[in-house]
């Protein structure tokens, strides 16, 4: 018993043997290729890339090959490379409304300029397992009717409701003003949007999930419409200090979510709609959506909201959305704690010697008393 | 992590892992706490290769002081074997390359978690502690924004309501690790989990103190030779464990020691927590009452067993 938390360096070296054996599984199954999985396990990637705060699909791929398909230990991994990496500066704001955009969909409005576009996606799809993918060989996939992208312009819904002044403006930005970093500073309260939104960015999908979702059910109360979300491609440009002009770096694909709200007005601010915006690496549409309602329901102190569920608390929701933190943390236990528990065991043995002390002494008292 | 990674390691990330820029904020950092004895300061604590909770704050706080002359010892439970323990010398042989020992008095950095070696320390010496929560006051107050204004206006009743609290339900304060103290006459400080034995060896102690809690983002100091009083009150004064028995294998007394269970018959066997400090003794001469024992040649067998690996 003892010897196994005295392992040591050999125990340590031999888990690790059996790790990699167990991953590599079956030697008779070939082996994933990262391209594989990039091209067929896409979502998995997008998302590895979004909650690891790293675009880059090859590495997200070889994540997920390493951890056996775990995606949060595949997140670690991304984010352990992550803060090595050198930092040389912070990309000019990427223009989503001049998306290269495969999906676009709204549901607020019947049509709209640049139409409603669905692209690829899981909706209106029966969840019939299709046993042909369980072949070998699939055969040939019929060609999809239009192309993948449209080149039609597609101004933002919100854009267009905008115009009407029927919802909130964006904020002035000041082109100046230092954006938050928290992987640079620590995070402290309270926290402004932009610090709010890169956590929200980084956070793990099933607890915004669950957040947004509270919401619905009446733990704050949101009566969200989705404005618009769009997916595609999108030109990160650098500005270039030496050359004084902006150099593109590439491109990216991300999913967009602009979530309006009713909001009745208040002494502060007129009835009107308002924002919730959700930003993430890929097509990870669910995590898109949840983080605009929770956005939008942390906004409740600068729209003089009441306060009174879980959602819109803002060190709530910030300190526990990394799941990277989390499953450390839970995961620590795993560690020998038999220091402190030995100190909790001779407190324990001395509290009840103390009680059983007390009841036998209390029952010779009354035993005394009656004779 | 195969072999090709780990030779490779030292050529493809900088001494001690950590990039120079970071370094060089976690030192501020720690300047910042050693002048402000207790207080937490606020770091941008980095995404290290091993998970939050195990040990990121006190590999960073390491890594920004570790130069190339130094020599490190680890221990997790006091011990320098144990998995973690190893795992973290293993990452700092890796990736600095530094001298590493088990022996207390060779080391100039001792990273620790949940212990402080029974040997004092010396002046020479810095010791660098793994802290899980370092806000004493966060299972009274979870708020940070709230426990940062009682820490600024030294309000400190909450913690003497609960010490209040424990013994007017049990007759004696009952908490046994991460005792609450107060550090040069001003901030409550949580000195990370290690059994309330260890409190006296903060108090004054020789070495410089660093605490890292990486999760959590904080760090802080207790610089030498400086006041750490417990909290008590004066009826029911700060007391620490005591073990009825002497050590099994090396017969030290006033140590800590950890149970360790023979059988299912009720057999147990207590031996020091502090390996080193045991094997010292027995290497000097000592014995204990089971040094004799079938189970205690396993225990002293198992942790050379280990040494051996390590070189």
């Amino acid at each position: 018993m003892y010897v196994a938390v005295k392992g040591g360096e050999k125990a340590i070296r031999n888990a690790h043997k059996l790790l990699a054996n167990r991953r590599r599984g079956d030697r008779s199954v070939p082996s994933l290729t990262l391209d594989q999985i990039a091209e067929q396990l896409a979502l998995s990637v997008a998302r590895v890339m979004g909650e690891g705060s790293l675009y880059d699909e090859g590495l997200a791929a070889l994540a997920i090959k390493q951890a056996r398909g775990d995606l949060i230990e595949a997140t670690f991994l991304l984010r352990a490379y992550r803060t090595t990496l050198p930092r040389f500066g912070y990309s000019t704001p990427v223009d989503t409304g001049a998306m290269r955009v495969e999906r676009r969909i709204s549901a607020t409005y019947k049509d709209l300029p640049g139409g409603q576009v669905l692209g690829p996606t899981f909706d209106y799809s029966h969840r019939l397992l299709d046993f042909a993918l369980a072949a070998e060989e699939e055969g040939d996939l019929p060609e999809p009717d239009r192309a993948c992208h449209t080149d039609a312009p597609m101004p933002r819904v919100t854009d267009l409701l905008g115009t009407e002044g029927l919802i909130e403006p964006d904020p002035a930005g000041d082109p100046g003003a230092a954006v938050g970093d928290l992987t640079r500073e620590p995070l402290a309260f309270p926290a402004d949007r932009d610090l709010r939104l890169q956590n929200l960015a980084r956070g793990d999908e099933g607890f915004l999930l669950a957040l947004a979702y509270s919401s619905q059910r009446g733990y704050a109360r949101t009566h969200p419409f989705t404005g618009e979300i769009r997916y595609g491609a999108v030109e990160v440009e650098f500005y270039a200090e030496e050359l004084g002009f902006e150099v593109p770096l590439g491109t990216i694909k991300v999913t967009e979510c602009q979530m309006v709200n009713q909001f009745s007005g208040s002494a502060k601010a007129p009835p009107a709609f308002t924002r919730g915006y959700g930003l993430v690496f890929g097509q990870v549409e669910r995590k898109a959506m949840a983080m605009a309602m929770v956005d939008r329901a942390l906004r409740w102190q600068e729209l003089g909201e009441e306060q009174t569920a879980p959602v819109q608390d803002e060190e709530f929701v910030l300190s526990h959305s990394d799941n990277i933190q989390a499953t450390g943390f839970v995961e620590h236990l795993k560690l020998p704690h038999y220091v402190d528990f030995q100190a909790e065991l001779d407190l324990v043995r001395k509290l009840r010697a103390e009680w059983f002390a007390a009841r036998d002494g209390a029952k010779t008292g009354t035993q005394e008393a009656a004779e | 992590m195969s072999v090709e990674t780990t030779s490779n390691l030292e050529q493809e990330y900088n001494f001690a892992y950590l990039d120079e820029q970071t370094k060089r904020m976690i030192r501020r950092a720690i300047l910042k706490a050693i002048a402000i004895p207790g207080y937490q300061v606020p770091f941008a604590s980095r995404e290290m290769p091993m998970p939050y909770g195990w040990g990121t704050g006190g590999v960073q706080v390491t890594a920004a002081i570790l130069g190339k002359a130094d020599c490190l010892k680890m221990i997790d439970q006091g011990s320098d074997d144990t998995t973690n323990a190893v795992s973290l010398r293993g990452f700092f042989e890796k990736t600095a390359g530094v001298a590493t020992t088990f022996k207390t008095q060779e080391a100039s950095i001792i990273q620790t978690r949940h212990r402080i070696p029974e040997t004092p320390l010396r002046e020479d010496q810095i010791i660098v502690f793994q802290v899980p929560i370092p806000e004493p006051l966060r299972f009274l107050e979870p708020r940070e924004t709230e426990t940062r204004k009682m820490h600024a206006l030294e309000d400190y009743g909450l913690m003497h309501v609960k010490l209040y609290e424990d013994i007017a339900k049990n007759g004696r304060i009952a908490t046994t690790y991460a005792y609450p103290v107060k550090v040069a006459g001003r901030y409550l400080m949580d000195p990370s989990p290690t059994p309330k034995f260890d409190n006296p060896k903060i108090d004054r102690m020789a070495a410089l103190q660093l605490y890292g809690a990486g999760r959590e983002k904080r760090i802080y100091a207790v610089p030498p030779y400086t006041g750490v009083r417990s909290l008590d009150f004066e009826d029911h004064p700060f007391e620490i464990q005591s073990f009825d028995k002497p050590c099994g294998l090396c017969g030290a007394e006033g140590v800590y020691l950890d149970e360790v269970i023979l059988d299912d018959e009720g057999g147990r066997l207590f031996v020091c927590s502090d390996t080193d400090h045991c094997e010292e003794r027995r290497a000097a001469g000592h014995t204990g009452p089971m040094a004799a024992d079938p189970a205690a040649s396993q225990l002293s067998k198992g942790s050379s067993d280990a040494e051996d690996t390590v070189q």
